[in-house]
This record gives structure tokens, sequence and C-alpha cells, in this order.
């Protein structure tokens, strides 16, 4: 396996990333507009943040899902296409974390879809989103390489 | 006759902060009437707060909101301070003071950054955010965290203004000072700009009294109405704060989203002159009323009463009610009132007469918590036809009208 900063270097392709938010503080959807920003700036390395999950490989999870957004996150999930990465931003979508024995929460986000990386931190810095996001394109292009495999197979 | 359509919009929202869903009832491209429904990530805070005690609440109200985090934990200890009668330090207040202009500085700022970014100005939007990272800056250096600090706790804070923080605080004031003015001449001098911001999503002087709007929004309005003036609390009482309100600077107050831009611009430089106050007069002294975690538990335990506290936070006044149990470590009840909750109701009054186009622009006119718009499902009554409306689309929609504006600009 490739080291992760060999990957970002050779990134295989532009990751495109959208976000739902399941119900955070909003403390980890400001840190992700941060990243976008001129200061940490990820389309330098060719990510982007996109409007719908149709157009996403990668879909970035924060909030520690409330019952009302359980369908709604799931939704989102199928309608991105394969290959597909999800990367939880923050604690409190890892394990609830403050929110813990909450009444209204169907959470963690690994109870509803499953996640491939964990972003730690309450909320975790700009920086660690962009290596969670990097970490997925390892994620991506192994689960490329297994769809290709599969593909071979059939013909 | 034309065709009704009714337009729901959320609950997931890619705009900003928290899902919420709002119908529009359109006529053609008017929007006719609205309803909004939010509630969408109730988490119980109120109810978790029930089973901890009131120092862990503390982390628990810093994550009501990531934006407005330490309004909210500033006006949770005031509330238990003044059920428990724990008094605080004078420089303890000037510290609070200090952290909750840094935080209105960086929330105005993001807001003015997305507000630009919601109708197509991107250039202004990073603009803002460059601008932005300076005060995230001076917070990291005092707290370590970039959002959600940790700085205050009961009867005072747990960080000190050191001589280095205080050098930093004195050149981000001044680097503002120098810097932010020109950012607010790019969106102000803007033809374009002031052509999508004026006269849209416009709330009357009567009715942000009526619909009891809080904050820029109704300071918008043209009506003095800021806690930091009218019942001024902790170290506020030293720095004589006047209501930022349009007329005072164009003669007219229009209540438009124009002028609800100006009002967060001249609170930033408000707020800036507050920190040069609070740097100034910075007291010596203790910054904590006890410094024993555990003899501030135990007397906590003692203490029963019912406390309140309203403070102005960066979208308005925000309400905390407290009540302890004589006997019982954890908090009986706690209630939250946040100013969004207040602003939200006159939603429905600001989409009335405007165009689609203006939707995501009104919605975030309030500085919302809202998290993500996603998708909108036109559905045609009549003849039972459904069209799925994605938010890039209308985000297009939205930058399609600046650039027919700029088109009829050149001719």
């Amino acid at each position: 396996m490739m080291k992760l900063e060999k990957y970002l270097e050779i990134l295989p392709k532009s990751l495109w990333v959208t976000t739902c938010n399941s119900g955070s503080c909003n403390g980890c959807d400001i840190e992700i507009v941060a990243t976008i920003s001129p200061r940490y700036d990820i389309e330098r390395l060719g990510m982007k943040l996109v409007g719908t999950p149709r157009h996403a490989d990668v879909l970035i999870v924060t909030g520690p899902v409330t019952k009302y957004m359980t369908n709604r996150l799931r939704r989102i999930y199928n309608q991105m296409p394969d290959p597909k990465a999800v990367v939880a931003v923050g604690n409190c979508g890892a394990s609830g974390d403050v929110f813990y024995k909450s009444y209204n929460l169907d959470g963690p986000i690994d109870r509803i879809i499953p996640v491939d990386v964990y972003v730690h931190g309450c909320p975790p810095r700009p920086e660690a989103i962009i290596e969670g996001v990097a970490k997925a394109v390892l994620k991506l292009e192994r689960l490329r390489e297994d769809l290709k495999k599969a593909g071979e197979q059939q013909s | 006759m034309e065709k009704k359509y009714k337009v729901p919009i959320g609950p997931v929202h890619v705009g900003l902060k928290e899902p919420i869903t709002a119908w529009l009832d359109l006529e053609g491209e008017k929007i006719v009437g609205a309803t909004v429904r939010p509630g969408a990530i109730h988490r119980g805070i109120e109810f978790m707060a029930r089973d901890r005690n009131p120092i862990q609440v503390i982390y628990l109200s810093e994550r009501i909101c990531g934006i407005c985090s330490f309004a909210h934990v500033v006006c949770f200890l005031r509330a238990v301070e003044d059920a428990a009668s724990i008094p605080v330090p004078p420089r303890a207040q000037y510290i609070r003071a200090l952290v909750l202009e840094l935080e209105r500085l960086h929330s105005h700022m993001l807001w003015a950054g997305v507000a630009c970014y919601t109708i197509g100005f991107d250039s202004a939007f990073h603009l803002g955010m460059v601008l932005r990272e300076r005060v995230m800056d001076v917070l990291e250096v005092l707290s370590g965290n970039r959002v959600n600090y940790g700085v205050a706790t009961v009867g005072g804070v747990r960080w000190d203004v050191t001589a280095e923080l205080s050098k930093t605080v004195k050149d981000m004031v001044k680097y503002y000072k120098r810097e932010f003015s020109p950012f607010y001449d790019v969106v102000t001098a803007d033809p374009i700009a002031k052509a999508r911001l004026r006269d849209v999503g416009v709330l009357t002087y009567e009715e942000a009294i009526a619909h009891s709007a809080v904050g820029p929004t109704v300071r918008a309005s043209g009506v003095r109405a800021d806690l930091r003036e009218s019942s001024p609390y902790e170290a506020y009482v030293d720095f004589g704060v006047k209501a930022v309100v349009p007329q005072d600077y164009y003669g007219k107050a229009y209540g438009d989203v124009f002028d609800r831009f100006l009002v967060r611009v001249h609170e930033v430089y408000q707020s800036l002159d507050i920190i040069e106050k609070v740097m100034e007069g910075l007291p010596e002294g203790d910054i904590m009323w006890e410094k024993n975690l555990n003899k501030v538990l135990a007397y906590l335990k003692k203490a029963e009463g019912t406390g309140m506290s309203s403070i102005e936070a960066p979208r308005g006044d925000d309400t905390h009610v407290v009540h302890l149990d004589g006997g019982d470590e954890n908090v009986t009840w706690w209630k939250v009132r946040a100013p969004t909750y207040s602003n939200a109701v006159s939603w429905p009054l600001m989409f009335k007469d405007n165009e689609l186009a203006d939707a995501p622009l009104i919605i975030n006119s309030i500085d919302p918590c809202i998290s993500c718009m996603e998708r909108m499902l036109v559905t045609d009554a009549s003849s039972g036809d459904q069209k799925v409306v994605t938010r890039t689309e209308l985000l297009e929609k939205c930058r399609e009208k600046t650039r027919r504006l700029m088109q009829n600009d050149r001719n």
C-alpha cells in the first residue's frame, strides 16, 4: 500500500466532497467551511465541495444523527454513486460524545451507514479534516480495484 | 391564471448550519406565503443537563451552537451564578467581554462572507474568510481551540490574558482597522451586490417589533434594541455601548438584507472599539471566584434557587434560566431561548413578494443556525407533476440573477 503523502502528491482523481449535517452544533460545519477558505484551501489538492450527493465521491457527515435525520442521511448515502467513502467528522459522530444519553438520537453515524474514516476532535482542526478526506482516497482506490476485478471476472 | 406551486426547502440544506424545513407558496417566481418547521436537529440538550452537574453542563452548553458557543456558556454561567449568588471578579468579567466580542467578530465576518457567496460573489466570500482567520488565531492563542474555547467556568474564567496575548489582540485590532474597510467597500460600492441586497426580504419597523425579532435583524429594521445598551451586564457597564441602527449612518432604515449587512459590518467596528477598551481598562486581580473545583461543586450542591440571564449574542438576545435544588448536585432544570428561534418567526414576512431566487439569501440574512439545504421538490398541484430542483440549481438561479443584473449594468 502506498503511503498517504505519496497519494496526495499523485492524487488519482479529483475528489468531490459533499457534506451532511445530521444534528451537529455547527462547530464542525464551520471548520469544513474554513477548509475551503484561502488559508487551508482544499482546492489546491483537487478536492471540492459539491452541493449534491449525486456528484460526490466522499460524504462528510457531522453530528450525532437525530431521529428526524436518520432516514434523510440514509437517502443521501444511497444517492451517491459507487465507489464511495464516508468520513465521520467530530467526536459526536463517532461516539455521541457530549450528547450521549439523549433520547432523540439514533446515532452514532456507524449505526446508520458504514463509516470508513473517523476524524476526532470537537471540532477537529481543518488540517485534520483534510487528512481524513485524504485517507478516504485509499479506501476509494481499493473499492475501485475491487469493482474493476469484479467487472473483469464477469466479462 | 398563474399556477401556484408549493416548494419545500430542506430539511437537508447544504447552504449552512442547522437543518430546517420551509415550505414556500409560489406564484410564478414570486413567493406569496411561507411556512417554517424547525426541530430537525433537536438533541434534547435541556433534558441531558438534568443528570449532569453545572460544571459538566458548561461543556454541553458550549455545544448548543458551535458559532455562538461562548455566548451560550456565559449566559448559562450567569444564570448559575445568579441562582447560587456567586460573585465574578472584575478581571474575569473583562476577559469574558473580550472573548464575547472576539466571537462576535468571527461570527459577523463568517456571515458577511457567506452572504456574498450566496449571491455568487465568490471573491468577496474568500476575502471575508481570509479576514476571519486572524480572529481565529487570536482565539487559538487565548484558549488553544478554534471553535469551542472552554474558557469560562463557574465564578470566572480559566485562562488569563498574558502580555503575549494582549500584544496579539492589539495587533489584530490594528490589522482589522486597516484591512476590513476594503472588504466593506468592495461589497457596498458594488452596484450589483447592492441591487441584489437592497429591498430584498424587507421587515418593517412595526413587523420587527410585532414578531419579536432580535439582534442585528431587529436593529436593521431601525429598532434600537441591544441588551449591551439597554441592560448592560458584567463589564459592559463600563463601555457605553450604543445600538447600531442604519438610520444613524445612512439616514433611513429600510429593514432589508442590505441593512442587515450594514448593521453587522458596523458592529464589527463597534466590537473592535470594545476590545480596545477592554485591553485598556483590564483590572488586576483574580480570574476565579474559587480555584478548587471540588469546593465549587460542594457549594453548588448546597445552593438552591432559580437564576436567569440574558445577554446579547452575535445573533440577538440569548436567555438562559437555571434552577438548582439544595442537596442535588445536578441541574434541576434548564431552559434555553436562542435568538434564531425568535428571528425565524419573521421569515414568512420577509419571503413575501420576493423572488424564489432570493430565498437562499433571505434565509441566510437573519444569520440562522441552518445546516444544509440540498434538494427541493416543486409540486404542481393542478397536474400532480413533481420536479426535483437541487440546491445547485437554486444556487445557480440565484447567481443567474446576479449575471442578469451585470448584463443590464453593462448596457
